[in-house]
């Protein structure tokens, strides 16, 4: 049976370089400011990056990172302060917290798990708007959550590319 | 339950405890949202972080700009040229009134010198051209290429060739954010053509545009022109804003329900003009009224303390 709690390439990763967390950050911040209008079914990158960092690495990914990049999509969207700091904060919270549990079951799974966190997410910035009197953005909003959890898969794959080993053979060598 | 949730032993120090760590956050998060709602005390912040983040905004816009080049190559020159054919009778059309209003509006002026009226203010205008629409799902806004460096300053209002657009409320140095006239939260103040029944339009949710309070037997029918009343002294009078869709009028409301549809191609991209501020109404009656209440209030505490 497989104890480590990776997914099914069943490989042992390397550990994991800080500056590709925060390169990655930038890189979905990157996507997230990509100018496509209203289109619906768009995935909030950095939410689904985040929450990858998070259940995956819960101890290097720290609160004080999702506040700031938080802010940071707060004044690039022209939302009102604090909406996206607030999701991403309690996101952040929940995948850390879950992150044991997430990692045991296979990326079709994990997909599953993620899913309601993104959509907690959206309903939490929902929330805030709708008290500070913003108009309902329909239902087609929420189907960016879905579109971000289907990209669970492919995200796992490129994220954790630099972490693979080489596949080499090596008798002397105990794993 | 987790890493995150467990205490570490003391020997691995990892700082306060998620959950405290998780409540520090939350609630400056929700200091900021009330700041911003309530008092929009964070503009100025807002203002610096956007400066920083203006290069990788630009750079975000390539791969929208390439996408539409590509679509500008691959499109067909007949449509070029049916476009071409369009705008030049839509100019001779304009013409016979272009050319009269040189005349007219001299002859405007004398009469208004005779009446001994102020007269009309010129207004300056800046061409901008819609970048994109805002990010925010919430509300109805878009990102015109111009802003601070090119004198823009928030309040102005906006048209394009049909109609009002909306009005300049945020503005970044070198772009400003245009909250268009279905915003939810945009009110402009306008009159009904046919009969000059003053009222205020609101947007309403799906990109239209919607008549409040106005009492269930009001004379609007389907078909009414609105234009600016220009009361608010930002939007020019006269400018067309919307026309009305369907009027339902049930006895169960105080108020009828008007559907309106805006003007201007308005969720469109294209030119856009930004019209220079109006000179302040003068309003002595108010400002005197408003002068009182502070230094009532501040008599007021001086007795309490």
């Amino acid at each position: 049976m497989n104890i480590q709690p990776t997914h099914s390439s069943r490989r042992i990763l390397l550990p994991v370089r800080q500056w590709f967390i925060l390169f990655s950050l930038a890189a979905a911040f990157f996507f997230n400011l990509i100018p496509l209008g209203n289109t619906i079914g768009v995935p909030d990158w950095v939410a689904l990056v985040l929450a990858f960092w998070s259940v995956r690495e819960p101890l290097r990914l720290g609160m004080g990172t999702a506040f700031v990049v938080g802010l940071m999509m707060d004044v690039a969207s022209g939302s009102v302060m604090g909406q996206h700091p607030l999701a991403y904060l309690l996101l952040s919270y929940a995948a850390g917290g879950l992150s044991r549990r997430i990692l045991w079951f296979p990326l079709v799974q994990q997909a599953l798990h993620i899913l309601p966190l993104l959509l907690a997410t959206q309903i939490v910035m929902v929330i805030t708007r709708l008290i500070g009197g913003a108009d309902f953005p329909g239902w087609g909003y929420f189907l960016g959550s879905f579109s971000g959890a289907l990209l669970w898969f492919p995200l796992t794959f490129v994220l954790l590319l630099p972490q693979y080993q080489p596949v080499e053979k090596d008798e002397n060598r105990p794993i | 339950m987790s890493v995150v949730g467990h205490q570490p032993p003391p020997f691995f120090k990892r700082g306060p405890a998620p959950l405290a760590r998780l409540a520090f956050f939350v609630i400056l998060s929700l200091a900021l949202l009330v700041l911003d709602l309530k008092y929009r005390y964070l503009e100025l912040a807002r203002q610096g972080v956007a400066a920083v983040l203006y290069p990788l905004q630009r750079a975000a816009y390539t791969p929208v700009d390439l996408y539409e080049q590509l679509g500008g190559y691959f499109s067909s020159l007949s449509t070029v040229q049916q476009e071409n054919d369009l705008l030049k009778r839509k100019e001779l059309e304009s013409a016979k009134w272009l050319l009269r209003q040189q005349h007219l509006e001299l002859e405007n002026q004398r009469l208004r010198q005779l009446l001994d009226m102020k007269a009309k203010q010129p207004v300056s205008s800046t061409l901008a051209d819609i970048l994109h629409a805002a990010r925010d799902p919430f509300s109805r806004r878009v990102i015109v290429d111009k802003g601070n460096q090119h004198g823009i300053v928030a309040g102005q209002a906006v048209v394009d060739e049909a109609g009002v657009l909306g009005q300049v409320t945020r503005v970044y140095p070198l772009q400003s954010e245009v909250t268009l006239v279905t915003d939810k939260n945009q009110a402009v103040p306008v009159q009904i053509v046919r009969n000059g029944l003053r009222t205020v339009l609101f947007g309403a949710s799906d990109g239209q545009l919607e008549l409040r309070f106005l009492a269930a037997n009001a004379d609007v029918r389907p078909g009414d022109q609105l234009v600016t009343s220009g009361l608010d002294g930002v939007y020019l009078p006269g400018l067309p804003v919307a026309k009305v869709l369907r009027v339902d009028r049930d006895a169960a409301y105080t108020f009828a329900r008007i559907v309106c549809e805006p003007a201007a191609g308005v969720e469109k991209h294209g030119q856009v003009l930004i019209l220079g501020l109006r000179e302040a109404l003068q309003q002595q009656v108010e400002e005197t009224g408003t002068r009182d209440k502070p230094l009532k209030a501040k008599r007021g505490r001086k007795r309490d303390g």
